[in-house]
């Protein structure tokens, strides 16, 4: 039954894995970029959500209401004024500059908040649990996140499959000098990829910092499950992202079960296996591994 | 008042320079060709054209205004609207999916979704496929639909004979004979000379970088035109 | 027509000049010890790791193209290696400090299976995830002193200052070899070859140059420098533990190096070592300051000044102290054409 009630957890994290992944294959589509400060702007949501119920006394759920706008806005700037600039320039300037990022975003919490962990406290409805017979339970929380993540990857196919936005992410993504020559402005397009990157990924973080303590250091462990979910589900397909989440998931939670110290590890390595054994992924639309 | 009027454009393809002072007019409703062997620059001429390319010197005049420097997406805005040079069809995106991109910027003008697909009907029998599923002459029709889409004012044709079979490219030269009686303004670049003079009102002629020859069609000897086109 | 010559020209007169400095600079670090300096010598040997750890991540980065953000798995992979030979196995410490490089080395060889299957930004990314196994393994190992790490006590029968000397020299030999080495491999055939492969892959595969295999000779050797200074870091500190020895820290401040040095030229890493070092010194208080900084500089030098401190300087006077490019020097009616 302990096993059972370990697979089933890592079904719903697998879910906020998978949002933390949509963020970072989103953006790398449209525009080959990697974001590597990617797990860290998720942390710096959560940190502003801290300081949104401070001040503002607001439910952590209320302050994604104020933090998700925010980022969105950071997003698109932040694309617009700087990465934007460094488009044509290969792949070493993206990469340092994200990790740049990825250092200043760190220390300046760091600076700010200082070491505490913290934790988004939404009232009880995170401990709140819901019986399914057999001894088993699920948290109430934990399904409204896989729910919610369900939800927001459903709005995202939408989005891309039957907009004319949608439709510009894909042709970028496929051709940016012809979608240029259609009338689609590249740089708008890439802030606002940026921005719904950024928005998806504050949600992620806001959640995350009410199901677990963060620290200002707890960036880059999402970038690196966000990475290895995309890579096991398979580029280019978003509900393969969503299997890839699951089966992340599921591999650090019963790895947990077989050793504590063994839950993450447990993770790197069944990507490790994927990798090793389909390198483009379960559900690869693309057969390109970059 | 011509509709397209350029005068002594230059422009470069990386550091290579590609074409040294070229002047042109297109006036509305007619159709010009430009021909030319390999090189000559002529996709470079009609890239720039698009916005594609920088204009290095030179200006370039659309409807009055001058447009020399404006980005590829802002040109489409103006009713510039270029047929690119091997189709460049979206993989990822279906047939009617390619044609609707086409009208991204929703200029409006005769051409729709409906009109276009009365123009191709096989593009109609195939909306859903992927637009890298069709055979060449189709994904060039598709290609023509895309850039309807966007109603120009000026339509740019990038080599359409390309790859393609001599009867597929006598239809759809027959397609942009059509096109053009319905009105439309069309600066046609092509390597069969023979086809697109079907076509044009008048034509230049490319050679190196340089017009080496203009005319009406009618006025101009095989001769000439070989010489212009090959070099005497 | 008067008869042309051509000559390849592969030193400059600031090379000449840099050689004459350098043979100066490197008998004064020889002199440092009789000073008695010991605080100084630890820093020496810091420095020098900076600035090798830097030359390594240049020929990856810079001349290959590899941009990994996980060199700090050969850094601590050494370090353990270290620690292992010398303790466990009974190998002289000091001895132990090259093989040490050989067993990042052999590890680098199976990380390049998994991550020679990406490209560009998914390759950073997975040098790092691979980076985090190691960290995660090693911290999951008891004989390797699980999350407390562990102390080198093969040294301990040492006086201080010997150990401290032998350290010392250890130090400059490695520095000495690691510049010499960089600098001869990229002068020559294989390095030609290295920078073809940084400016166009399909290229270079058409002129003959095998990719995959000159992209992972680089790796072995950046994975063996870097493991080699692991070594030496440890064998300094004396003190090892997973978290620091596989800390992403140590990637970050190559990068800061490499980036306001100059990136792909063997000068930057060294001018770079310097100003990290200067501000170090200089920040010392001030904590995560230091390293916002340090980032915010690394963001501007990348967007404005991506070719760093000494290609700025580089640039202006045509200076190259290492130069591994060829010159042709034209001589007769064409000497105009040359500058």
């Amino acid at each position: 039954m302990a096993w059972l009630d370990a697979v089933v957890q890592g079904i719903l994290l697998g879910g906020l894995y998978a949002l933390f992944a949509t963020g970072l294959s989103l953006i790398f589509g449209v525009m080959r970029l990697v974001n590597l400060a990617h797990g860290d702007f998720s942390i710096l949501a959560a940190f502003l959500a801290v300081v949104a119920v401070r001040v503002l006394a607001l439910n952590p759920l209320l302050a994604l209401v104020v933090v998700v706008p925010v980022m969105a806005a950071g997003g698109y700037g932040l694309q617009r004024l700087v990465l934007n600039r460094l488009l044509g320039r290969g792949i070493l300037p993206a990469v340092l500059v994200t990790f740049g990022f990825s250092v200043i975003i760190q220390n300046g919490l760091l600076q700010i908040f200082s070491a505490d962990s913290q934790r988004l406290n939404p009232g009880g409805i995170e401990t709140a649990s819901l019986a399914l017979g057999g001894g088993l339970a699920v948290g109430w929380f934990s399904l409204l996140t896989f729910a919610l993540a369900v939800v927001l990857l459903g709005a995202l196919q939408l989005l891309i499959g039957r907009t004319a936005v949608g439709r510009a992410f894909r042709a970028t993504s496929d051709d940016g000098d012809t979608a240029e020559l259609m009338g689609i402005d590249n740089h708008r397009l890439y802030g606002f990829a940026m921005a719904l990157s950024l928005a998806i990924v504050a949600i992620a973080g806001i959640v995350l910092g009410i199901r677990t303590t963060f620290t200002f250091a707890s960036g880059p462990d999402r970038l690196l499950f966000a990475f290895e979910a995309v890579i096991i589900g398979g580029l280019g397909s978003l509900w393969g992202t969503l299997v890839g989440g699951v089966i992340l998931g599921v591999a650090q939670t019963v790895g947990a079960k077989l050793s504590p110290g063994w839950g993450i590890l447990t993770g790197h390595l069944v990507f490790l296996a994927v990798l090793l054994l389909r390198p483009a992924g379960l559900f690869a639309k693309s057969r390109r591994v970059d | 008042m011509s509709l397209l009027a350029v005068h002594d454009l230059s422009a470069f393809y990386g550091d290579f320079q590609a074409l040294f002072g070229i002047s042109l007019e297109v006036a509305e409703g007619e159709a010009v060709a430009v021909i030319g062997a390999n090189g000559a620059g002529k996709t470079t001429f009609l890239r720039t054209l698009a916005g594609a390319l920088p204009v290095a010197h030179g200006s370039v005049r659309f409807g009055g205004e001058s447009v020399a420097g404006r980005p590829a997406h802002a040109l489409v805005d103006q009713g510039i609207v270029l047929v690119p040079e091997g189709r460049k069809i979206f993989p990822s995106l279906s047939v009617q999916e390619n044609l609707q991109i086409g009208a991204f910027r929703r200029r409006t003008g005769p051409w729709t979704l409906e009109r276009v697909y009365r123009l191709f009907p096989i593009l109609a029998d195939r909306r859903d496929q992927l637009g890298t599923n069709l055979s060449g002459g189709e994904q060039q029709m598709l290609a023509i639909g895309r850039g309807l889409m966007a109603n120009p004012r000026l339509l740019l044709v990038d080599e359409i004979s390309l790859g393609l079979a001599p009867v597929v490219v006598k239809h759809l030269y027959e397609v942009l004979a059509g096109i053009r009686r319905e009105g439309a303004t069309l600066l046609v670049v092509e390597q069969d000379v023979s086809q697109v003079l079907t076509v044009a009102d008048r034509v230049y002629c490319f050679r190196k970088g340089t017009v080496s020859l203009a005319g009406a069609p009618a006025q101009l000897s095989r001769a000439e035109i070989s010489a212009a086109y090959f070099g005497a | 027509m008067a008869t042309r010559t051509a000559a390849v020209e592969r030193t400059t007169r600031a090379s000449r000049v840099g050689a004459v400095l350098g043979a100066l600079l490197l008998g004064g670090l020889i002199a440092l010890p009789l000073t008695g300096e010991s605080g100084l010598m630890r820093m020496v040997v810091e420095l020098i790791a900076l600035l090798v750890l830097a030359q390594m991540w240049n020929l990856l980065a810079g001349y290959a193209g590899l941009v990994s953000i996980g060199q700090q798995a050969f850094l601590g992979l050494g370090g353990y290696a270290l620690i292992v030979l010398a303790d466990d196995l009974g190998v002289n410490a000091f001895l132990a400090v090259p093989l040490a490089g050989i067993v990042a080395a052999v590890f680098a060889l199976l990380t390049a299976a998994i991550v020679f299957r990406f490209r560009g930004g998914y390759f950073a990314v997975g040098t790092w995830a691979v980076a985090e196994v190691y960290r995660l393994l090693v911290a999951n190992t008891p004989a390797l002193g699980r999350g407390t790490g562990r102390t080198l006590k093969a040294v301990f029968p040492l006086a201080r200052e010997t150990r401290e000397l032998v350290t010392y020299g250890l130090a400059l030999a490695i520095g000495v070899v690691a510049m010499a080495a960089v600098y001869f491999y990229l002068r020559s055939r294989q390095g030609v070859g290295l920078m073809a492969v940084r400016d166009s892959e399909p290229a270079s595969e058409s002129l003959g140059v095998d990719v995959y295999f000159t992209k992972l000779r680089v790796y072995l050797i950046a994975a063996f420098g870097t493991g080699v200074t692991g070594a030496l870091i440890y064998l300094n500190l004396l003190r090892i533990s997973p978290d620091a020895a596989f800390s992403i820290n140590w990637t970050a401040y190559t990068i800061f190096i490499v980036v306001i040095g100059g990136l792909g030229t063997v000068e930057g890493p060294i001018v770079g070592s310097l100003v990290f070092f200067v501000l170090r010194e200089l920040l010392a208080d001030y904590g995560a300051w230091y390293m916002i900084l340090l980032g915010v500089l690394a963001v501007v030098a990348m967007m404005r000044y991506p070719q760093g401190l000494w290609g700025l300087i580089g640039e202006r006077w045509d200076v190259h102290v290492f130069p591994v490019r060829r010159r042709v020097r034209l001589s007769g009616p064409d000497e105009a054409a040359n500058r």
